[in-house]
């Protein structure tokens, strides 16, 4: 193809005898926004990796300006505009942000830093992202969308030529995306090449010019974004019909299991009170840091709190998280790789941690664990090419499924799952979502917290729905509708206010 | 699944780092072989053994604090403060109690207590107060030693001579020819090994050092066991005190000195991680060995002067960390 500025042509990639990529051909072009789309493990990782530097492929060949080219490593591949926002920052926490975003490449005068141009700069940079973060704040303690802003700063600041963004707005709220995508408009006018990848088909739609779908290492198809609908690209996804995602809701509730009670983290959650119901499908929604996840850790006993939280009658301390895990109460966290999973020990190790006294005392045995595993592996189906292989090499999909199991593995009465199906791959995600609902089936009760409305409409019966520390309103039946839930996350004043939700 | 290669960046933790211990242990054997005919030697040996027995008992619980992300600089004074106060309480009971095995008995609860109660202080200040492992035990290193060397008046402090003869034993007899200091530390590093690889408390420290907040999150009680590694190390360099005194009867403020330097090298050079997150503690045996095998080959031979034993300890420690690296290309 002519024009492209950066392209791969049959490029293969092998990690030992495990070929991952099979002949890609794919090309970015000046002013043109290329979505890379596919499953968890389809390869898009290694194909942008490949792209930036990062990797050298197997086989085939890279061209950059026509021409073919062997990147030394990203250096080279960053010094000729070629620049990639990772999914996990790559962002020095104990710096403040002006520091991070000329890392490297710091302005000098002289022998000395300036810091007041490179200060100015970046404060020019985040305001052109309208984010307020200060220039001069640590890293380490502005919000997870800041730090995405913070990532695209750095890339602009680089007089990127090609742009590689994995996943940009999987932490970012909509307010947030929006932003981003009026910078990403700005920089393909730029003549920027921008290569972006996402699992909300809905934005591949809306801000890409060309589609290309991966499937296990091939390229399936690629189109004019124009030319093909979301179906369509979720069809070459995962390379068969959809059926419909979302299980049949359950509408009929027991009696009240869990009780949350006037539920204060001070400085986060003010007077949160929610009843979940047994076999009862619980959504929370709201914005990122409304407090939602907060609240979740409050009454599992992660955090301190003030306020009673009762399970079945019984209360529950506060800060006793193997107490609320003996009671039955079991919650599933949103950082997977933060605070889910060990991801240098093995899947067995992971999956029996928080239960190990029941593995054996003094000794723990092995068998018993091995079984554990073999159990969890069919229930969830879950794939690993070698059971001693470290979690951390796991696809996010198939690490998302173990931490489910290790969740389950106490046998829960209760189970909170916050963002069930982040970064995740459609097909996993209905696996996921056909998994909670079989839980509620089965008479446990449910809460989901999640930031895709689809996902909270599909699966909850009733939706709470918080908004700056406090429960803003509830929504059950067919009031659940992302409108309603939208108006409430935002603050305006909902149609059913129903603090005893 | 063939394509389970999204963040195959890492490389599996090559086989070299699992022998790479035991390799040098048997290359050092087989070097003293060669050398000096005495090496293997039934005296040799058992001499060799009983010398790296306290670095060893104390390097087994290092293990354990290493591996749950931590770390103690404060051992080797604190076995120089616990002998200190185990002659001193000895000597005061020989005068009330007249010399006899009560005494001993007594001086060894002493020294196990007071163990358990400085690796207390540690760990309690460490997870409770919230200080960093290596301030704060710069900080007891400094305490425990000044403390020694003020028990002792800047002198030495000595066991009574009818108690020294009645102790001795403990270290210079014991079954079948094999002293108790060897016995002890193999059975200590038997259970130490069993313990971190087969019960819940090894599992845990090694999840709490490799992501304590996985580890939190997975209801496993972080402090707990934190604490519990501090007083377990406490103890035994209880342990290691009783084994020791007997040696040579007294303490002054030059006992145990850079126990604590030798005990970390030895477990790191077994493979346990710095970081934490991983340990084993058959390679901290193995580590043990390797320090002092050195030193003895040293001694042993007229090659190298044996007054650069630390140096050559030293170029180990750095290439049992470079071999520890994994090789895989990270770009």
């Amino acid at each position: 193809m002519s024009g492209a500025i950066l392209a791969l042509e049959g490029v293969t990639k092998s990690f030992g005898p495990i070929e991952v990529l099979h002949g890609v051909d794919f090309a970015l072009h000046p002013g043109e926004v290329h979505a890379l789309i596919g499953e968890n493990g389809a390869g898009k990782s290694t194909t942008m990796k490949i792209l930036a530097g990062y990797l050298d492929p197997t086989g085939g060949r890279v061209t950059f300006e026509g021409k073919p080219i062997t990147f030394t490593g990203s250096d080279q591949a960053e010094d000729l505009g070629i620049v990639m926002i990772h999914q996990e920052f790559n962002l020095a926490e104990h710096l403040s942000i002006d520091q991070n975003v000329f890392l490297g490449r710091e302005l000098k005068r002289g022998l000395l830093l300036d810091h007041k141009a490179m200060r100015v700069r970046t404060a020019e940079l985040l305001s052109r992202l309208e984010c307020r973060a200060d220039p001069g704040a640590q890293v380490s303690r502005i919000s997870v969308p800041d730090k995405q802003m913070v990532e695209i700063a750095k890339a602009l600041s680089r007089k990127a030529r090609v742009l590689i963004m994995d996943e940009p707005t999987a932490v970012l709220t909509e307010k947030e995306t929006e932003i981003l995508f009026r910078q990403i408009e700005r920089l393909r006018e730029e003549g920027v090449a921008i290569l972006y990848t996402s699992h909300k088909l809905g934005e591949v739609k809306r801000i890409a010019d060309r589609v290309t779908v991966l499937r296990d290492g091939v390229m399936v198809r690629s189109d004019r974004t124009a030319d093909v609908t979301e179906d369509d690209m979720a069809t070459a996804m995962v390379g068969r019909e959809l059926s419909d995602l979302f299980p049949p809701k359950i509408t009929a509730h027991g009696k009240p299991i869990l009780v949350a009670q006037n539920v204060t983290v001070p400085g986060i959650v003010h007077d949160a009170s929610l009843t979940l119901h047994k076999g009862e499908v619980l959504g929370i929604g709201g914005l990122v840091g409304s407090g939602r996840t907060e609240l979740a850790e409050a009454i599992a006993g992660l955090r301190p709190r003030q306020g009673t939280v009762r399970l079945n009658g019984a209360e529950l301390p506060a800060g006793q998280v193997a107490q609320a895990m003996r009671a039955g109460l079991a919650y599933l966290t949103e950082d997977r790789k933060g605070a889910g999973l060990l991801l240098e020990k093995t899947l067995r190790e992971n999956l029996t941690l928080p239960l190990l006294e029941t593995f054996g005392r003094p000794l723990i045995d092995r068998k018993r664990e091995e079984a554990a595993l073999d159990r969890a592996i069919a229930d969830f189906a879950i794939k690993a090419p070698d059971r001693g292989m470290a979690v951390g090499d796991l696809s996010g999909g198939n690490q998302q499924k173990l931490l489910l199991a290790k969740t389950l593995l106490s046998d829960p009465q209760v189970v909170i799952i916050d963002e069930p199906t982040r970064g995740i791959d459609i097909g996993t995600k209905q696996q996921i979502y056909s998994l909670i609902a079989q839980l509620a089936a089965e008479g446990r009760s449910i809460i989901v917290i999640s930031s895709e409305m689809p996902e909270l409409i599909g699966l909850a019966s009733r939706v709470v729905v918080m908004h700056a520390g406090r429960i803003a309103g509830a929504l059950s039946g067919d009031a659940v509708t992302e409108r309603g839930i939208v108006g409430l996350a935002m603050g305006m004043d909902g149609s059913s206010k129903d603090h005893a939700a | 699944m063939t394509t389970a290669t999204n963040t195959l960046t890492r490389r599996p933790r090559v086989n070299l780092t699992v022998i790479a211990p035991l390799v040098a242990l048997l290359v050092l054997i087989g070097i003293g072989m060669a050398l000096n005919p005495n090496f293997l030697s039934w005296a040799n040996i058992t001499n060799v053994l009983a010398r790296s027995a306290f670095i060893g008992i104390i390097a087994i619980g290092m293990t354990f604090v290493i591996t749950a992300g931590g770390l103690d600089l404060s051992v080797g004074s604190m076995a120089a403060f616990v002998a200190g106060l185990m002659i001193l309480s000895m000597n005061m009971l020989t005068e009330s109690m007249g010399p006899g095995l009560p005494v001993i008995f007594a001086g060894i609860a002493i020294a196990l207590a007071t163990g358990l109660a400085a690796g207390f202080i540690n760990g309690i200040l460490i997870t409770r107060a919230g200080i960093e492992a290596f301030i704060l035990t710069l900080g007891t290193m400094g305490i425990y030693r000044s403390l020694v060397t003020w028990l002792a008046d800047g002198g030495t402090l000595s066991l009574g001579f009818e108690m020294r003869e009645m102790y001795r034993p403990v270290y210079y007899s014991g079954v079948a020819g094999i002293a108790w200091p060897i016995i002890v530390f193999a059975v200590l590093a038997v259970l130490g090994e069993i313990t971190m690889r087969h019960t819940a408390f090894g599992r845990h420290c090694a999840a709490i050092g490799s992501n304590e907040k996985v580890a939190r999150y997975s209801s496993v009680a972080v402090l707990r066991v934190r604490l519990a590694t501090y007083v377990l190390l406490g103890v035994l360099v209880g342990i290691a005190v009783v084994m020791y005194v007997p040696r040579l009867g007294s303490a002054s403020a030059t006992t145990g000195l850079l126990w604590e330097l030798e005990a970390i090298a030895a477990v790191i050079i077994g493979g346990t991680l710095l970081k934490g997150g991983f340990g084993r503690v058959w390679g901290t045996v193995v580590g043990v060995l390797i320090l002092s095998l050195i030193g003895n080959l040293l001694n042993l031979t007229d090659f190298v002067s044996p007054y650069l034993n630390g140096a050559i300890q030293g170029v180990v420690i750095i290439l049992a960390v470079v071999l520890q690296r994994n090789t895989g290309a990270a770009r």
